[in-house]
């Protein structure tokens, strides 16, 4: 038995050690916000946070999490029920997500670098930001997280 | 020999209506659709097959098209909505039930091989026929970018033909006579402004009225939505993880199945041996077409599975020992001796001169999807009255093509099938394929009253695409040396690939093949050379070519821009004043150069190793430029920044355009940079991001698109025409930059 916390829950799971978190979530939790998209840890669709920082859940065995606290998308905002985290408003007002697919592990990855780094620079997100992205919504990704970055600072 | 062709072409058309589909007779003499037709459940009023409102004054459009990212259903909405007079905030979306109004015509006759400048009797034949024969066949399907093509009037007549009926509703209601009557900001209201009802007040009334012919359509200085940036109705969703995709599918009992497709193409699985017993997650193997399934409660055991706890006896398919190097031997053969499919002549042919031959070789290689979303499809088998039901839950293209696969793997008629389209995370054209419904049904059938999701890990998608096919191309020139300065007599080109609408028909509803090309693969260049000349040649082979962005102007416009670079520069002309003298009798295209070359700063000094490249080219009714500026130090390129014009005719939303064509842009970036399927043992080398990338934020180039208008008011595709020009615009930059002239994709310098 293995046991987290997920989004503000308490979350416990009888299963291989080394199942990785993306499938305990998927699977077992029902929570499916985090993405798969290689397997490989190559594309962070699967991006998620744990004990606050940005891990790719796919490569991540469900062990190495026990006692820890996961949060996904679905929990990003968690507090308030009727409001957005500053990352996603930032993308519905940038329009940044085509399908869609990879934005929740663009958002995660967003949220953590902005907690780390509340000013980034365009070669900082680069750098930060190694998602693969099919769409090509990088152009409107740069603009978000700058715009994120103003609104965790206070700005309108 | 062209028209016996063409003949054949329109008879595939109609024996695809009688083979593959069967017919449903189109009684409807428009598509407007009968108002019960779009689920209309209690507390709503349909007011045709499109539009549907609700007493919470709602109104719910149908998009019967696949949002796959590239906006759809929020430009298709807008185009009821515009007609209607709604409120955007009012507006939603559903997914239609399957029926023939909902049929998209345009993607029929836009799969006709003739090029947009062609016309004449046979053209205008073969239009007629697929428009005829694409309402007889009803297919749902989204793809050659033709949504809003498609959908421009008979949308916006469905809300036309919305609005007059709320008018009249609410004359009845009020008393008011319906010429005292306008909608306005989603209400009724009389032409002073005074509001009579809204229109979840007019339920009732509804449905005592009929539907009247469709009143005139708005002019287009009457809009108030189309050609505004309506924020898109599906953004909300995909922010906060809600939306939900194929593998996001939950159904009580679900099963998932992980699936192991046989390593050569054509390959299938005859047999299979367990090492030890099925471990905790696993419930059982099947073989399913094309290889094997692993069926259980975790698609992570199951998966580990067949890659570690498994034997399977493969039945080779028919080119074992296919590798990249013998295929190219092959298509230089074809290229130099093969009898071509199609040859195409303009112009006269120039009677002998002093000339020097100017010749060119371009290759491009096969490409893989990779779509973010991993193939998937749910699919669940129930016994009903001694018989079965199939339903599917599917992120997929064509929910016609998905019913009737499924039918034919079920044994079952296609009305026991019903297929939900969920969001597709990307598809790009890989999500027209039925191979994922084949094995999903299969696996269903050996889980009765269980939903199975079949999911391919990232390796199986890579190595079991339809690739956008491998090209080879040779560009000859004759050159006019007589004079002081060398003259352009005449061009030619040769040019060798797989076809796949031949494939697609003969692998999804077993028609024949007819060794034609695949359409956009032949498109003329818009250059008005002093003769022109194409022979297009088919090759065969085991390895499945299919759709992919842009399909074939994705290589042909690499080997027609570069060319046309290469012979600019051999003639000693500015890349792009060469292209104007060409395109005289082109007004759009010329705007549309001239905005790029305008807007990108062409002819402003760059540092040195940097340069500029042009492209042009017209796909699927749209017309584009781009400029790539580039960077090139210690032979690594760096592409900065790409200026991009594009006249689509009527804009419907200019935000969705412009990241349409950034979109394009960034995924023929990531194609000409990386991409490249290579073959080794009748096998696909490469397995996932790591050996098959794609553009990431690091390499993304800044990109500035400029919609030029033209005043055309015919309506032109957004999804795909971003993508062919950007490999040649950066291959024609880096000669800019360095002096070297890749002829190959990927791009390499050394």
């Amino acid at each position: 038995m293995i046991s987290f916390t997920v989004n503000g829950q308490p979350a416990r799971v009888e299963v291989e050690a080394d199942k990785p978190l993306l499938w305990v979530l998927r699977e077992d939790l029902a929570i499916v916000g985090p993405k798969f998209g290689c397997g490989v840890a190559a594309c962070g669709a699967c991006t998620v946070h744990v004990d606050g920082e940005a891990v790719r859940s796919c490569s991540v065995a469900v062990a190495g999490v026990a006692g820890k606290t996961v949060t996904t998308i679905e929990g990003l905002a968690r507090g308030s029920a009727t409001t957005l985290h500053a990352v996603q408003k930032a993308w519905i007002e940038q329009q940044v997500p085509q399908c869609g697919y990879c934005q929740p592990g663009f958002i995660m990855a967003t949220a953590a670098l902005l907690k780390a780094n509340a000013k980034p620079t365009d070669k900082d997100i680069d750098e930060a930001l190694s998602n693969i992205c099919r769409c090509g919504t990088y152009g409107a990704i740069r603009r978000a997280v700058h715009r994120a970055a103003s609104l965790l600072a206070g700005g309108s | 020999m062209k028209l016996t062709r063409r003949k054949a072409i329109i008879g595939g058309i109609i024996a695809g209506g009688v083979l593959g589909v069967g017919f449903w007779f189109a009684r409807e003499r428009d598509r407007l659709g009968h108002r019960t037709l779009f689920r209309v459940g209690p507390e709503e009023a349909g007011l045709n097959g499109w539009i549907k409102i609700k007493r919470d004054d709602t109104v719910v459009v149908a998009v019967p098209r696949a949002e796959m990212g590239q906006g759809v259903q929020t430009a298709l909405a807008a185009l009821a909505a515009e007609e209607m007079d709604a409120r955007w905030d009012q507006v939603r979306v559903d997914d239609p039930p399957e029926h023939v109004v909902y049929r998209n015509v345009e993607i029929l006759i836009d799969g006709l091989p003739f090029s947009p400048e062609e016309s004449g009797a046979m053209v205008d034949m073969a239009h007629w026929a697929a428009g005829k024969f694409g309402g007889v066949l009803g297919v749902l399907a989204t793809g050659g970018s033709t949504s809003v093509r498609d959908a421009w009037i008979p949308m916006r007549t469905a809300g036309a033909v919305a609005r007059d009926l709320l008018l009249r509703a609410a004359s009845r209601k009020s008393g008011v006579p319906v010429g005292e009557l306008v909608v306005s900001d989603g209400e009724v209201r009389r032409k002073d402004g005074g509001r009579v009802a809204r229109f979840g007040e007019l339920l009732d009334q509804i449905e005592h009225l009929s539907a009247m012919p469709a009143p005139p359509l708005k002019k287009p200085s009457e809009f108030k939505l189309i050609g505004k940036p309506l924020p898109r109705l599906d953004i909300p969703a995909k922010v906060t993880g809600a939306a939900t995709f194929g593998v996001d599918v939950r159904r009580p009992g679900l099963v998932y199945a992980a699936v192991m497709n046989a390593p050569t193409f054509g390959g299938a699985a005859s047999g299979f041996t367990v090492k030890g017993s099925l471990p905790k997650g696993v419930e059982k193997i099947v073989v399913v077409p094309g290889g094997v399934a692993a069926i259980g409660s975790s698609w992570w055991r199951a998966n580990k599975l067949l890659a570690e706890g498994i034997d399977v006896q493969w039945q080779a398919g028919p080119e074992p020992k296919l590798d990249s190097a013998g295929l190219w031997r092959r298509y230089e053969a074809l290229l130099q001796d093969g009898k071509p499919a199609l040859t195409r002549t303009r112009g006269t042919e120039p009677k002998p001169a002093t000339t020097r031959p100017f010749e060119a070789t371009y290759r491009a290689p096969y490409l893989a999807h990779t779509t973010m979303e991993p193939m998937n499809c749910t699919a669940l088998v129930a016994e009903r009255d001694g018989g079965k039901t199939v339903e599917i839950w599917m992120p997929n293209q064509s929910p016609t093509l998905m019913r009737l696969i499924a039918a034919k793997t079920a044994d079952v008629a296609q009305a026991d099938v019903t297929v939900h389209t969920t969001f597709l995370g990307g598809g790009f054209g890989r999500r027209a394929e039925v191979d994922l419904v084949r094995q999903a049904v299969t696996c269903a059938l050996a889980m009765p009253g269980r939903p199975v999701q079949v999911l391919w890990s990232r390796e199986e998608d890579i190595r079991h695409d339809y690739y956008r096919p491998m090209a080879l191309a040779r560009w000859r020139a004759e050159l006019d040396t007589s004079g002081v300065a060398p003259k352009l007599v005449s061009v030619a080109k040769r040019q060798v690939a797989q076809s796949p609408t031949d494939q697609f028909p003969a692998r999804t509803i077993g028609l024949p093949t007819q060794g034609k090309p695949e359409g956009n693969a032949v498109e003329n260049p818009p250059y008005d050379f002093p003769y022109y000349r194409l022979d297009a040649i088919v090759a065969e082979g085991a390895v499945p070519v299919g759709f992919w962005r842009s399909v074939g102007h994705s290589h042909t416009a690499f080997f027609d821009e570069s060319f046309v670079d290469e012979l600019a520069h051999a003639l000693k002309q500015d890349a792009v004043a060469f292209r104007r003298a060409l395109l005289a009798g082109k007004p759009r295209h010329l705007k549309v150069l001239e905005t790029v070359m305008r807007e990108s700063g062409w002819g402003r000094p760059l540092p040195s190793g940097s340069g500029r490249g042009v492209a042009l080219r017209a796909s699927f009714g749209s017309i584009v430029a781009q400029v790539a500026e580039v960077a090139v130090a210690n032979n690594a390129l760096q592409v900065k920044r790409v200026t991009c014009a594009v006249d689509c005719g009527p804009v419907v939303n200019p935000a969705i355009v412009r990241a349409q064509m950034e979109s394009g842009i960034v995924y023929g970036l990531s194609a000409a940079l990386y991409g490249e399927i290579t073959l080794a043992d009748g096998a696909v080398e490469q397995s996932n991001f790591t050996d098959y990338d794609a553009v990431r934020l690091a390499d993304a180039p800044a990109i500035d698109v400029h919609l030029v208008d033209s005043g055309s008011a015919i309506v032109g595709g957004i999804g795909e025409p971003g993508t062919p020009p950007i490999a040649p615009a950066v291959a024609n930059a880096v000669f800019a930059a360095t002096g070297k002239r890749l002829r190959s994709l990927p791009l390499k310098l050394v």
